[in-house]
């Protein structure tokens, strides 16, 4: 067991975690981190669970079923982040959150940008048929 | 005057200048007293970076799937296509070997070589069930006239899901070298590092694939007048 000590000797310098990082030595013990991860695996499974279910079920207003989905989807992805990846809001984590942060930008950015301006070009276009009548 | 003037007064909730800004454990972040960040947070920091922009790729497809969602030139659409059961089963797997991944990486912790082959294997084969479920889907598709050159709509599908496909195998030979180092080197810091960053990996393409059983899949067989 010495050997682990001296490997992690330098891991408790800086208290900041990287993404996924085991956590400082004596912080928290293995039964501890294995309920962390099934707590994890149980909310995954259940929100899975609820959008196959919702998409399933005639119980919800049908034109909100593609905005339920996409909430579930959004908050199981929150939860693969909390409990899988351990990016959490802790001070020391700052670094990692501003990343995700800016990911989040971007990717919100080119998904949401691509429909709208996609969405106007369809609508202001003339159709196919006239094109090809304005060409003959 | 003596330095004894210089120090903060002991009821001041930080402490001198030097240790302002510190945490509760009296460490100095940053590259302040505290020094620089251990390897293990740096190699883990810029293997985030390397995901978040593997991440925006895949929002690329994303949009273009979205896109190009109702553009099917006469052929099947999704609803015609997709197997609902075949998508929770692959969810299933992919679900179940993130756990098994995270078991991993706690024995690797551990120092715990038997139950760190054992949770890599289970995380193998569970990843293997799900591109063996992948790929006979595709093939399915492919036999019923819907290859990726038949309509814009599966072309974006195919590159969609198959990106990711294409990620978990890579996946699958990164975990088989992983198991090969922890077995022949032991747990060395440089191989721990190593499992750090496939662990990162795993977890977020299970990330990518919460996106596209929930938006290519489930809100994608939706009935058309349901659709947004």
């Amino acid at each position: 067991m010495s050997n682990k000590h001296e490997f992690d000797a330098g891991s408790n310098v800086g208290v900041d975690r990287a993404p996924g990082a085991e956590s400082a030595a004596g912080e928290r013990t293995l039964g501890q981190e294995v309920r962390g991860y099934a707590l994890g695996l149980a909310l995954a499974v259940g929100l899975t669970a609820a959008s196959f279910w919702v998409r399933g079920t005639t119980l919800v207003y049908g034109p909100g079923l593609a905005l339920a989905l996409l909430v579930l989807a959004v908050a199981q992805m929150g939860i693969h982040l909390i409990f899988f990846l351990h990016i959490t809001t802790a001070p020391d984590n700052e670094n990692n959150v501003l990343a995700l942060a800016f990911g989040v930008l971007i990717v919100c950015l080119i998904v949401f940008g691509s429909l709208w301006v996609m969405e106007h070009l369809n609508h202001n276009m003339v159709p196919m048929q006239d094109l090809m009548q304005m060409q003959r | 005057m003596s330095t004894e003037a210089l120090r903060t007064p002991p009821d001041s909730p930080h402490g001198g200048p030097h240790t302002a800004g510190a945490d509760a454990f009296g460490h100095v972040t940053g590259h302040g007293a505290g020094g620089p960040a251990p390897k293990r947070i740096v190699v883990g920091y810029g293997f985030w970076i390397f995901l978040l922009s593997d991440v925006i790729m895949f929002s690329a497809f994303f949009a273009a799937y979205a896109v190009l969602f109702k553009n099917t030139a006469g052929g099947p659409t999704a609803q015609q296509l997709f197997d609902l059961r075949n998508t929770a089963a692959e969810t299933a797997c992919l679900l179940a070997s993130t756990f098994t991944c995270a078991m991993a990486s706690l024995a690797v912790g551990e120092r715990n070589q038997t139950w760190t082959q054992i949770a890599l294997l289970a995380t193998g084969l569970l990843g293997l069930a799900f591109i063996t479920l992948e790929i006979r889907e595709f093939a399915s598709l492919i036999s019923r006239g819907a290859g990726p050159s038949r309509s814009a709509f599966l072309s974006s599908f195919f590159t969609l899901v198959g990106c990711h496909g294409v990620h978990v195998t890579a996946g699958l030979l990164w975990l088989g070298t992983m198991m090969a180092q922890f077995y022949a080197k032991g747990f060395r810091q440089d191989i721990r590092h190593r499992f750090l960053c496939f662990s990162l990996f795993w977890h977020a393409l299970d990330i990518i694939w919460v996106g596209i059983f929930s938006l290519v899949y489930l809100v994608g067989t939706l009935p058309q007048e349901l659709l947004p």
